[in-house]
């Protein structure tokens, strides 16, 4: 991970961190999804249970294990990732992973069986059958993504333990999120400030949220 | 590019702190690789350390009062480094430091401090600066702690009439002091009255502030967060001829590069030769928060102080 130059405006922690940590976690998930989507074996039951019970795992406990890794002494200590922006990634990832991994799940699962049939029909290899059950589970796919971006950039427990919440003494942030700000925020009595940057916080969300939903919607006129 | 990949690759199979380095100024321009940043600094008159990044964990007292960012420019623009600066709390700041996780360390718990220093981990301790503690509450002071010349037996008095007591619980350097207090007052603080918080100083005075509870706080945060509360001070600190009990030392160790050879040694060294320097000393007594000074250097002195190089009470002939 630290030899892929990270495209990091500096005062802008979390959007690029979570959007980051999401999209890989996207590519990560969407593949388990399909495959667990489109084949039956001894058990997936459990599997599915295991990635639903990631889906409530707390914050904090993930920042602890990325912490155990990332530290000095855990096994990536000589890549000296703790107090960084990959290291937020990191523990966001794990985050995101089983939100996007179940609700992509659900959908894809959730495709009639004729859309499937009638792919096959037409003469679709396996590749073109997933395609077509990709593009007609998108919906759900795309509040699978949304779900695990909400997760990523509203936690405070693991970016706080593994990234430090660093700023330059010049106030230019390193590793501090608008979530980790609220929290310094809310120590020092600052109240108000801590509000004004909760509202940034949903207002960002919730303009993520518009610009997937609005994607979708492109694809079905299309 | 692929040039300034092998280059930072090169400089990752080196031990160099690329990483770090190359993050701490990846925003000099938008769109700036960490390569090009690594390659950058190495060239021109600059200073070799020029662009390393020295990694500081201290306590929540020093950051939340505004101190260090308001001091660290002139180190970073002296060395053209940056300063990560962690606000953990005490306890939080030396484990980051014992597991080779920072370079150097500001804290405020004597006794941890040394042990920390009696494990190997600390070197070159130096006395920075002091402020006190006070024990704080709500005016109308239920438990009549007011003007006690005793910080012991305030807390005494308190337990006795089993007002709210807001206590940080979170092994900081303020409820190390706090533990210790109630130790010297022979009270065994807990039931209803005696909650445990778990959080860092600001937080605490707001909890208690809520309450209408007492609370053990050092100067510096209630100075700095006075404005936002109600909290009155009842036990005043040396700082105000209050009792000795009450003071508030910070020191600062580097990390011993023979335990963690990750640690940047040299750059902590010119960290701790900086702050102890008489220039930045009249800069930290100079800071002031709604007009009051809130930490007073000690770092600068005629006299010598061998004990602030040694864990408290040691000496060469006990043979240790």
């Amino acid at each position: 991970m630290t030899v892929v130059a990270l495209p990091f405006r500096e005062g802008y922690v979390s959007p690029p961190v979570s959007v980051i940590a999401v999209t890989l976690s996207t590519l990560f998930s969407l593949p388990i999804a399909v495959v667990m989507g489109f084949s039956d074996f001894p058990g997936k039951q459990f599997v599915k249970s295991v990635i639903n019970t990631g889906m409530g795992f707390p914050s904090v406990v993930v920042g602890l294990l990325v912490l155990f890794t990332v530290s000095n002494q855990g096994p990536l200590g000589d890549l000296e990732l703790i107090f960084t922006k990959e290291a937020m990634i990191m523990s966001q990832f794990v985050l995101a992973t089983p939100p996007i991994t179940a609700i992509s799940l659900a959908a894809i699962s959730g495709v009639d069986d004729k859309v499937r049939d009638a792919a096959h029909v037409l003469g679709g290899t396996r590749l073109d059958v997933a395609l077509v059950v990709l593009k007609e589970a998108r919906y759900g796919i795309a509040t699978a993504v949304l779900a695990g971006f909400g997760r990523a950039i509203s936690e405070v427990g693991s970016v706080l333990i593994v990234g430090g919440n660093i700023t330059s003494a010049r106030g230019i942030s390193k590793t501090r999120t608008l979530t980790t700000a609220i929290q310094l925020e809310a120590r020092q009595g600052q109240y108000e400030t801590a509000m004004i940057l909760g509202a940034v916080l949903v207002t960002l969300v919730l303009t993520v949220n518009a610009i997937v939903i609005r994607l979708g919607d492109q694809g079905v006129q299309r | 590019m692929p040039i300034q990949r092998r280059e930072f690759i090169a400089a990752i199979g080196t031990g160099a702190l690329a990483t770090t380095a190359g993050c701490a100024q990846s925003g000099e321009g938008s769109g700036q690789t960490e390569a090009e940043t690594e390659a950058e600094s190495g060239g021109g008159g600059q200073p070799g350390v020029a662009g390393e990044t020295l990694t500081l964990t201290t306590t929540t007292s020093t950051y939340d009062t505004g101190l260090l960012n308001e001091i660290h420019p002139d180190f970073e623009d002296m060395y053209g480094v940056s300063v990560d600066a962690v606000a953990q709390g005490t306890g939080a700041a030396l484990e980051s430091a014992r597991n080779g996780d920072s370079d150097i360390v500001m804290v405020h718990a004597r006794g941890l401090e040394d042990d920390f220093m009696r494990n190997g981990y600390g070197i070159n301790r130096r006395d920075l600066m002091f402020n006190d503690f006070v024990i704080v509450g709500p005016e109308d002071d239920p438990a009549g702690i007011q003007g006690m010349g005793s910080a012991t037996e305030a807390l005494t008095t308190i337990a006795e009439s089993e007002s709210q007591f807001v206590s940080r619980g979170d092994n900081s350097g303020t409820h190390t002091k706090e533990l210790n207090l109630w130790e010297a007052a022979g009270t065994e603080p807990g039931g209803n009255w005696y909650q445990e918080t778990g959080t860092g100083m600001g937080e605490a005075l707001n909890i208690a502030n809520q309450q209408g509870a007492y609370t053990l706080s050092d100067r510096g945060t209630y100075i700095s967060q006075r404005s936002e509360i109600d909290l009155v001070i009842l036990v005043q600190g040396p700082i105000e001829d209050g009792p000795e009990i009450l003071a508030n030392p910070y020191g600062i160790m580097a990390v011993n590069p023979g335990v963690h050879d990750n640690a940047n040694y040299d750059l902590a060294m010119a960290y701790i030769g900086w702050i102890t320097s008489p220039g930045t000393q009249d800069a930290i007594s100079n800071y002031q928060v709604n007009g009051e000074q809130l930490f007073f250097p000690e770092a600068v002195s005629e006299d010598p102080n061998f004990q602030q190089y040694v864990p408290e009470g040691w000496s060469s002939d006990a043979g240790e």
